[in-house]
């Protein structure tokens, strides 16, 4: 099986009495793409540095390969960093840039030169060899900024926002492009964003994470589509979130209307939070439903339209290829595996997650 | 209207001109006349300059006055330098009482920096050419620090931490990636520390012992005998290399252009 190269055990850390990180335990397997999804300032950067070794927890520790590397100063870790402003070197070229990593480590020439060659060809910029970084655009700066990471062979890259600051065409153009360098490469990718589009597509594992807590962790499918409370279901995607009541084991009272679903195990009369994404909210004919609503607005969004609708006193949103008058007297189904049963949180830490 | 605006803007600058720089011009045009009379044109020579180039005295302190000038910008750049790399990885907070507390010795009258350090020196070693040497210093470090520090404010900490990330040790990351990016700081500040050296005249006065004597020093004692050609030829002299210097500080301190739109 799979084993861990990277565990965070129980990490801690504050900033002037501030507390960025409290308790954060993470587990990274070989191979894996894992990203760090949430809001900014929820201490995603800060994680990232204290894997590059780049801040020192306050209590707790980082363990590579089963040995303990939490002091363990910055250059003598086998882990790279593409930063989010690229931190090319200005006054290098591309090629110098490139090979930086590799005359630290006095490899010889033909070695770095076979190696630059072979990285500008990975990120598709070859001949740029002689240009000064200033005279590259943001993107290419960022594929140098890849390219001289990636030469020295590390075992997790770390990458922190790397296409914050490209336009969305190229970003999905970069998005693919580091599908396939992960693929090519074969090594572990530690990625930050706060776009939870850009986590879901490339991700083979992401962890939610607000105010210094990790939400939740799971593969996008799982985070999407059972998301384990408010907060997660609330970041990822659109969501209708409506406080219930769990009356008993596959059934949830909503306003007063009895739907039935699939979850167990909540106990009777619990009060709980259920998410509902709106591509699973179905419109029917009068009648045919489960309750009553009526078409307050429609917006057209490319690929589909945006419906809110009025009934049982909460108003729906609702994704769909059909147009609806406004007015429209409708019926809305909700099939009983798509209502996603959450618990309300319990303690302090966990009320976290409505804030936002 | 816009005409009599434009005329007297210009006269303005005209008149601004003429108090700045006539009695420079003054001094410069005495330099070469053979006239011994302030008034009087008595045709052109370059008598007091060989005159003056013949003095040992002149020599003397024109010796003293580089060796202090370079001595001291070449000690003080290093410690400038030191100190800005503390100084710049304070928080912020300390990083302004720090600040000021360095701006304080170039506001402060030199007179008074003069005596304490007079007061201070002879403490520990008689007055002589060291005194000096150590005013010099001690002054220099703050102008030092006033080029060096905006350019590690400037500087993004990340290429930096790019350099440790990529395995150069924390020394070999400064040297590096740092140094490079703050070069032109660094040769400012010398050259900045070099000009104030020069130009003084209180700090060293009260710092130096009897027979030592640096240009501007020795130009008052020979003053006070009567007033010489030869001094209005050395005065030129100074002011030529203080223009020079100033003139390199700001080639070396301009953002430069050149090379970015470079053809390939
Ligand atoms: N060096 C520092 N000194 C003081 N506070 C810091 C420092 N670095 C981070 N913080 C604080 O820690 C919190 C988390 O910061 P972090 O940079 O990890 O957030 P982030 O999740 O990366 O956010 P973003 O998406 O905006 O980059 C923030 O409140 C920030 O102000
Ligand atoms: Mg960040």
């Amino acid at each position: 099986m799979q084993e861990n190269i990277l565990q965070l055990k129980n990490i801690s850390k504050s900033f002037d009495g501030e507390m960025v990180l409290e308790e954060l335990s993470l587990d990274i397997k070989r191979n894996e793409f894992v990203t760090l999804l949430g809001p900014s300032g929820c201490g995603k950067t800060t994680t990232l540095r204290i894997i590059g070794g780049f801040a020192t927890p306050d209590s707790g520790q980082v363990i590579m390969e089963g040995k303990d590397i939490t002091l363990l100063p910055t250059e003598q870790r086998c882990v790279n960093t593409v930063f989010q402003k690229y931190a090319l070197f200005p006054h290098m070229s591309i090629e110098e840039n490139i090979a930086f990593g590799l005359r630290i480590k006095k490899k010889d020439e033909a070695y770095i030169k076979e190696k630059v060659r072979y990285a500008l060809e990975l990120v598709n910029l070859m001949g740029f060899e002689k240009r000064k970084p200033h005279s590259l655009s943001g993107g290419q700066q960022q594929r140098i900024a890849i390219a001289r990471a990636i030469v020295n062979e590390p075992k997790i890259l770390l990458l922190d926002e790397p296409l914050g600051a490209l336009d969305l065409k190229l970003r999905q153009d970069m998005q693919k492009e580091l599908i396939r360098l992960k693929k090519e490469l074969g090594i572990t990718f530690i990625y930050v964003t706060h776009d939870q589009e850009e986590a879901l597509t490339m991700s083979d594992k992401i962890v939610v994470m607000n105010q210094g807590y990790i939400q939740q962790i799971g593969s996008p499918e799982d985070i999407y589509n059972e998301p384990q409370n408010a907060f997660v279901a609330d970041f990822i995607g659109d969501a209708n979130l409506l406080a219930a009541t769990m009356l008993k084991d596959e059934l949830v009272s909503i306003n007063d209307t009895r739907f039935t679903c699939v979850d167990k195990g909540f106990g009777t009369n619990k009060p709980v939070d259920v998410v509902i994404r709106p591509e699973d909210v179905e419109i029917m004919e009068r009648g045919k439903g489960i309750f009553p609503a009526i078409v307050s607005s429609i917006l057209f969004k490319g690929v589909h339209y945006e419906i809110i609708a009025n009934g049982i006193g909460i108003q729906w949103m609702i994704h769909t290829t059909v147009y609806y008058e406004i007015g429209s007297k409708i019926d809305l189904y909700i099939k009983p595996f798509n209502i996603q049963i959450m618990h309300k949180p319990e303690s302090e830490d966990e009320a976290v997650n409505h804030e936002e | 209207m816009v005409k009599l605006k434009d005329f007297f803007c210009k006269f303005y600058v005209a008149i601004i001109m003429l108090f700045l720089y006539a009695p420079i011009m003054v001094l410069i045009v005495s330099s070469f006349n053979s006239s011994k009379s302030r008034v009087l044109w008595g045709g052109f020579t370059l008598e007091w300059y060989q005159q003056m180039l013949n003095s040992s005295i002149v020599i003397g302190a024109l010796r003293n006055t580089v060796v202090l000038a370079v001595g001291s910008a070449f000690f003080a750049t290093i410690i400038g330098l030191l100190a800005s790399i503390g100084i710049d990885a304070m928080r912020k907070k300390e990083f302004s009482i720090v600040m000021s507390i360095t701006n304080i010795p170039m506001l402060n009258a030199d007179i008074v920096t003069g005596i304490a350090m007079m007061l201070l020196i002879f403490r520990f070693m008689p007055l002589g050419f060291s005194s000096i040497m150590l005013a010099h210093i001690t002054f220099n470090i703050p102008y030092v620090i006033l080029n060096i520090l905006p350019r590690f404010n400037q500087m993004d900490i990340s290429t930096y931490e790019a350099a440790r990330d990529l395995g150069a040790g924390p020394v070999t990351s400064f040297f590096k990636v740092v140094l490079p990016d703050i070069i032109p700081g660094i040769v400012a500040g010398f050259f900045m520390a070099m000009t104030m050296s020069m130009d003084d005249f209180v700090i060293t006065y009260f710092t130096k012992g009897a027979g030592v004597n640096t240009l501007s020093t020795m130009i008052y004692g020979q003053i006070k005998k009567g007033i010489q050609p030869t001094m209005y030829a050395l005065s030129t002299m100074i002011f030529a290399v203080t223009i020079l210097l100033l003139i390199t500080i700001n080639l070396i301190t301009l953002p430069k252009k050149s090379g970015k739109n470079k053809p390939r």
